[in-house]
């Protein structure tokens, strides 16, 4: 989208607008305490959250009190087939009382690669039963363009493995995706230090979604605040244009005039 | 009657859902169902259905929360 075409640099999914690009998850950190100051320094609006079976031996942390007042993104994290996936989505419409929905849908626990076939599949019921969906998927123009004209309303491609911190592995497919695609894009995955989650923004993206990079940070209130500047200064670049890269050395400072012989 | 919650095998008296809420919540102590829900042998069962929805024998029931995720 160009600069003027859209002055205020608003960011809108499904007719929301976002005061931030930066969309983190809540897992992993050291305790409840350092999630939320995290999430605060983060200046996240938008939280993502899992759904998961009871235990009976133990409460767990009310996470949902925790962060009120927070957009919970909810994700269907660990579904293997549309099936699950489906199911997870409409308990967490239930639970969150939110109808949108991360939809993860993994081919193999080693890779947590997405499995496109059932991931394309679970997006087409999930936006015929009315849900926000807002696919985790390859960095693959086709298949983010696929599930757009399926009705997602963002895609969001894999920077790189989930949990990795490779960063951007791909970053020319990133930015052929960022300029073709009709809805936002959110790199989700692989993020590992602020200046990863710039480049994606540098490359076009949306947003950023992340987690790992800062709960398993030294300091993940200190690194939540890193990425929200990171996120900000990879926007205002990508907006302002970077010049091109040339082989060869070229002087800024003026060439008349210069002192002596 | 035999039941299956969350993929284990439980004897139980509940007649409905809230009754099964109930009996599998106690020990936490729960204010309300918020955060919580459940499916009914793969379909999810809203909450202002659970007192008219039955149980019986051989059901599977999955009692999911929302928590920290990715």
């Amino acid at each position: 989208m160009k600069a003027d075409m859209n002055p205020s640099d608003s960011f809108i999914i499904a007719g929301v607008t976002l005061g931030s690009r930066l969309f983190l998850g809540t897992a992993g950190y050291p305790n409840q305490r350092i999630l939320v100051d995290a999430v605060e320094a983060s200046g996240a609006e938008v939280v993502t959250m899992s759904i998961r079976r009871i235990s009976l031996d133990r409460r767990g942390s009310d996470t949902v009190n925790l962060l009120k007042g927070r957009r919970f993104l909810p994700n269907t994290a660990g579904c293997e087939t549309a099936r699950d996936a489906v199911l997870t989505a409409e308990l967490a419409r239930e639970a969150l009382d939110t109808n949108w929905i991360k939809v993860e849908v993994i081919g193999d626990r080693e890779t947590l690669y997405p499995d496109v076939t059932e991931l394309l599949d679970a997006t087409r019921q999930l936006v015929d039963a009315g849900f926000v969906v807002l696919p985790y998927c390859n960095d693959d123009p086709i298949v983010c363009q696929r599930l757009a004209d399926l009705g997602a309303a963002a895609v969001m491609p894999m920077g790189s493995l989930i949990g990795s911190g490779m960063g951007v592995a791909n970053p020319a497919n990133l930015e052929r995706i960022c300029r073709r695609s009709s809805v936002p894009v959110i790199v989700d995955a692989g993020i590992g230090t602020a200046s990863d989650a710039t480049i994606a923004m540098e490359l076009g993206a949306s947003a950023v979604l992340l987690n790992t990079a800062v709960a398993k940070s030294n300091d993940p209130v200190l690194m939540a605040g890193s990425m929200r500047h990171a996120v900000v200064a990879g926007r205002l670049a990508f907006r302002a244009g970077r010049i091109p890269r040339r082989g060869r050395a070229e002087p800024s400072s003026p060439q008349l005039g210069l002192v002596g012989s | 009657m035999k039941l299956l919650v969350n993929g284990k095998p439980r004897e139980s008296a509940s007649a409905n859902l809230v009754e099964l809420w109930q009996e599998e919540t106690r020990e936490l102590s729960l204010d309300s169902p918020k955060g919580y829900a459940v499916a009914l042998n793969g379909a999810l069962v809203r909450k202002d259905r659970w007192a008219e929805t039955t149980l019986m024998e051989g059901d599977r029931v999955e009692i999911v929360r929302a928590m920290q995720g990715g």
